[in-house]
């Protein structure tokens, strides 16, 4: 394996799209996803990637266009940011429909309004029910690696869906880290030329696309729910594989110091990395706190979690994201869910934090879990509260 | 790929991948004339045998027939009445579905 060298991640993710040998990008630029499809333009333009680089006029046509080119049966990627994403939000949808392996990697960034260029995960967070298989990568490695995971498990015969790799605008996208990455050589150990079950082809006609009358629309949702659901074990896998052939273990829920520890963080993405910064720091005051992270959250790893929060009484779910006129953050609301029916089950407090680019600091974990503690020693707190508003 | 025939009403677990068509020129099999509220009524006596109905119906309901008049085909006709709004003539009446 090739050593590690100091690289920007979005630079990086593009070599793995280059590893990757893909066929198709069709890709419009987005702050902050732009290094990422410039580096890949630059790449196709200099010879060092033969793939088609579409420079599309809208996120609309880059979906649109992937999914001509993944029915084609060539691998295809695409990046966006947000609005992008927003834009896209018609295509989105029927790219798993139509059982498109499509690799996109969202780098995110807040939903407008107001106009916000900066970092939260409102955006994948306003699409987790379409369909798409999602990760979410805390660092530079993670983000190279899981792009090439994306190809791997997308593609797999018993998956035909797409995946959007995700990884937080800035804050993870345009910092230089040190990572390791791959030729197409070393990257062809992992992941095998593409063999599409199904394609458009003159010798063998098929339509996609059809229309899906009532009679038969409940049916098709039916087949895109059981494809999303089956396809964990094929993550799993894959990531198994990844780690005999390469060396590094991933799996869908990460912890850190959560043995025997009262309260347990709960995050997503590059904040995790601050967390246990302050999960270090507490533990040298005394305070008994870990941290829990989704690598996966589509589908949503309902077993490993029930098993991961086992033995814990307090969680403090820190969402990214708000869901207006609801009962928390979208990661609340569902790891509460998953935990109603279970006999014993923790304590469980919502926060929303670090919106539109508000750093999340280590103090503001800090707050999180003083906070958490005081609720579940009275037994209740708010339904969800936002930190670090300020009030005056 | 199995030919398969479509079929509106097939179980969730027979449907082909992403719902694709596999056999082409399946649209015929698929009859969409029972959505119909209404349904056209034509008078051959005063038909001039033009053709517009047939060119215009958007479900293909007519299909040219003996004697250089246009057969209409109950399967697909969806009773939008676009037929007796173009017939040149007026002959062709929009008469209510029996409940
Ligand atoms: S009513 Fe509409 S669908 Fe039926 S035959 Fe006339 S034009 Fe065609
Ligand atoms: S449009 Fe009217 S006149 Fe012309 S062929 Fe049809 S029914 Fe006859």
């Amino acid at each position: 394996m090739g050593k590690k060298i100091g690289i920007e991640v979005s630079i990086a993710v593009s070599e793995a799209v280059r590893a990757a040998d893909v066929d198709l990008i069709a890709a419009y630029p987005i702050t902050p996803q732009t290094h990422i499809v410039e580096h890949l333009s630059e790449l196709v333009a200099d010879g060092k990637l033969d793939a088609e680089f579409v420079p599309v006029e809208s996120e609309h046509s880059a979906m649109s266009l992937c999914i001509g080119s993944s029915a084609a049966g060539a691998r295809t990627y695409t990046a966006t940011s947000s609005q992008g994403l927003a834009l896209m939000h018609e295509i989105v949808w029927i790219a798993p429909a139509l059982r498109m392996p499509i690799v996109m990697t969202l780098v995110n960034r807040s939903m407008s309004g107001p106009i916000s260029i900066w970092n939260d995960h409102s955006d994948v967070m306003s699409e987790r029910d379409c369909c798409w298989i999602q990760t979410f990568a805390e660092n530079g490695q993670e983000a190279f690696d899981l792009t090439l995971h994306a190809f791997k498990v997308a593609e797999h015969p018993d998956v035909l869906l797409p995946v959007m790799v995700n990884l937080d605008g800035f804050t993870l996208s345009h910092v230089i880290e040190p990572i390791e990455l791959m030729t197409q050589a070393e990257a062809g150990k992992y992941l095998k030329p593409y063999e599409p079950t199904m394609r458009l082809d003159t010798k063998q006609p098929v339509t996609m696309g059809g229309v899906g009358i009532p009679a038969v629309y409940t049916e098709a949702k039916k087949q895109y729910e059981t494809a999303i659901t089956a396809s964990k074990k094929v993550i799993l896998d894959a990531w198994k594989e990844f780690g005999e052939v390469y060396g590094r273990k991933y799996k869908p829920i990460e912890t850190y110091k959560t043995k025997g520890a009262e309260i347990v963080l709960m995050t997503m993405g590059s904040i995790s990395e601050t967390a246990m910064t302050a999960i270090d720091l507490m533990r040298d005051k005394g305070i008994s706190v870990g941290l829990m992270r989704f690598r996966l959250w589509r589908p949503f790893p309902l077993q490993e979690f029930r098993r991961a929060v086992k033995n814990i009484s307090v969680l403090a779910v820190v969402d990214r994201a708000i869901s207006y006129g609801s009962q928390g953050g979208p990661v609340f609301m569902e790891v509460r869910s998953a935990l109603y029916d279970q006999e014993v089950r923790p304590q469980v407090f919502g926060f929303v934090a670090g919106l539109g680019g508000r750093d999340v600091t280590v103090d503001m974990f800090e707050d999180i879990v003083s906070k958490a503690s005081k609720y579940a020693e009275k037994g209740k707190g708010p339904v969800y509260e936002m930190i670090g508003v300020r009030e005056k | 790929m199995a030919k398969k025939k479509v079929d509106a009403v097939l179980a969730w677990r027979d449907l082909e991948l992403g719902m694709a068509i596999t056999d082409p020129g399946s649209s015929a099999q698929l009859k969409t004339g029972d959505w119909r509220s209404q349904h056209p009524v034509v008078d051959h006596e005063k038909c001039i045998k033009c053709g517009l109905c047939w060119i215009y119906c958007p479900d293909m309901a007519y299909s040219p027939g003996k004697e250089g008049y246009y057969d209409w085909n109950g399967d697909y006709c969806k009773g939008c009445g676009i037929c007796a709004s173009e017939c040149p003539k007026g002959v062709i009446t929009m008469v209510m579905e029996e409940e």
